[in-house]
């Protein structure tokens, strides 16, 4: 397969369903309980822990950091249980989101309206994609414990477009 | 008399050393998988899981970040006794075998998480003798969210129960890791077939089972599933199931449950058999 070099400048309107890309660059970690308390804090006006606006979010809860690593085992989620918040998530200018199985209607309506990219890492591949993730920051809701919002730096990841900016999708 | 200081410190180590390893009969059907596989997307997806599990087995790290939710399936001997508490001892040696994965445990109504990943899920089947053996393994959510049960009229009989499970990984999708494997409990009541849809998963993976009718129908299933064209992944081809498990019990004269358990890709699980010291 032709991959693709995607950033986080990569114009993801251009992106589309089927194409295989190798991401570098930053990528925020959030799965049920942040997305929960982050479409919260929305609905009451409060900050979110970062600027959603063009960023990339990857649903992921990896295991503990072992001492002299970068991170654990850290695969995809599954992604449908994000739909309910992810309208939301959009409307605040979410562009990237990384996860693995499929999407609901809802969420594939708004993402062709915020012009929003949806990709998939292999299920299962956690070990693999430690190895391409070089450094982590803590962001928010350490209470959260491996639920917590953190902010990686990815080499390499490789991901495969499943819906495209225009609604178009593979799975 | 069995110690139960030894059935923590056992059924802990063999719980670490499982998390840490893809069972091997299933990385080498996933090898054969990838072999086999003409659809571009879905050999993309076969050769991350095998590089996954390689990179796991050499770095000493956990092949999934679900660690998942700890099942024990113990069988004791009646005539088998402790020098204190086996639950507690069985709880304990999961606890620790935790102690480096993810703790994924929490209450159904607050989500508060219990932060060791306790409590297991344990069923204790008791037999004649003195024996102590304890199976475990490693349920993650996005699989195990996808089984389910039917509760079949008889009448539906064995093409009712392949379109069950065949219904059921249809519309699990991509959700539950394919290439995945399934258990499938058929009788009992809603419970036991749920049951041993579990244990059926517990037998070595790709092993068909005895009962040449069973046999058949696991056949049966495995090749519907795999015409549906799921793939790894979800992204198409031959390969959605690379096994099925069935496991059957006399049921009522009224009834036909049927339950499937979704048992993804990334198989851990252990067998340790207790000695009395």
């Amino acid at each position: 397969m032709n991959v693709k070099p995607m950033t986080n400048e990569t114009d993801v309107t251009t992106l589309e369903a089927g194409d295989a890309v190798s991401f570098s660059g930053t990528i925020y970690t959030a799965r049920d309980a942040a997305h929960k308390r982050m479409t919260e804090a929305a609905a009451e006006n409060k900050p979110l822990p970062f600027d959603v606006r063009g960023a990339a979010i990857y649903y992921a809860g990896p295991t503990p950091t072992r001492t002299g690593e970068v991170i654990g085992s850290c695969g995809p989620t599954t992604s449908a249980r994000m739909d309910d918040y992810t309208p939301t998530m959009l409307g605040l200018g979410l562009k990237v989101m990384i996860g693995k199985g499929k999407r609901s209607d809802d969420v594939i309506a708004s993402m062709i309206k915020n012009k929003a990219v949806y990709l998939i890492a292999v299920g299962g591949a956690a070990a693999l994609i430690k190895s391409r993730i070089t450094a982590c920051e803590d962001v928010a809701y350490p209470d959260l414990g491996c639920e917590a919002v953190r902010k990686l730096t990815v080499k390499d990841l490789p991901l495969l477009v499943a819906i495209d900016s225009h609604g178009n999708s593979i799975l | 008399m069995y110690n139960c200081k030894d059935i923590v410190s056992r059924l802990s180590e063999a719980v670490d050393a499982a998390l840490k390893r893809v069972d091997c009969d299933v990385l080498g059907m996933l090898k054969a998988a990838y072999d086999d596989e003409n659809n571009e997307r879905a050999k993309w997806a076969l050769a991350q899981i095998i590089e996954n599990d390689e990179v796991a087995e050499r770095t000493d790290s956990y092949p999934c970040q679900d660690t998942g939710v700890a099942m024990l399936m113990v069988t004791v001997g009646q005539d088998a006794t402790f020098d204190g508490s086996l639950a507690d001892a069985l709880e304990e040696g999961v606890r620790l075998g935790y102690k480096d994965g993810r703790k994924s445990i929490a209450h159904p109504l607050t989500r508060i998480n219990t932060r060791d990943n306790t409590p297991p899920v344990i069923y204790y089947d008791v037999v004649p003798g003195d024996g102590l053996t304890v199976k475990f393994l490693a349920k993650g959510a996005g699989s195990e969210n996808m089984g389910g049960v039917r509760m079949l009229t008889p009448s539906k009989g064995k093409r009712g129960i392949i379109d069950a499970a065949v219904n059921i990984v249809k519309e699990a999708g991509a959700n539950p890791c394919p290439p995945i494997l399934l258990g499938v409990g058929v009788g009992g009541t809603m419970d036991k077939a749920a049951l041993l849809s579990k244990t059926a998963l517990l037998r070595k993976c790709g092993e068909s089972s005895p009962d040449p009718e069973v046999a058949e129908l696991e056949k049966e299933i495995l090749s519907e599933v795999n015409a549906l064209g799921i793939g790894a992944q979800g992204l198409g081809g031959k390969h959605t199931a690379l096994a099925c498990a069935v496991e059957i019990a006399p049921t009522h004269i009224g009834m036909l449950p049927v339950a499937v358990t979704v048992q993804c890709h990334s198989v851990r699980h252990a067998e340790v058999k207790f000695d009395e010291r």
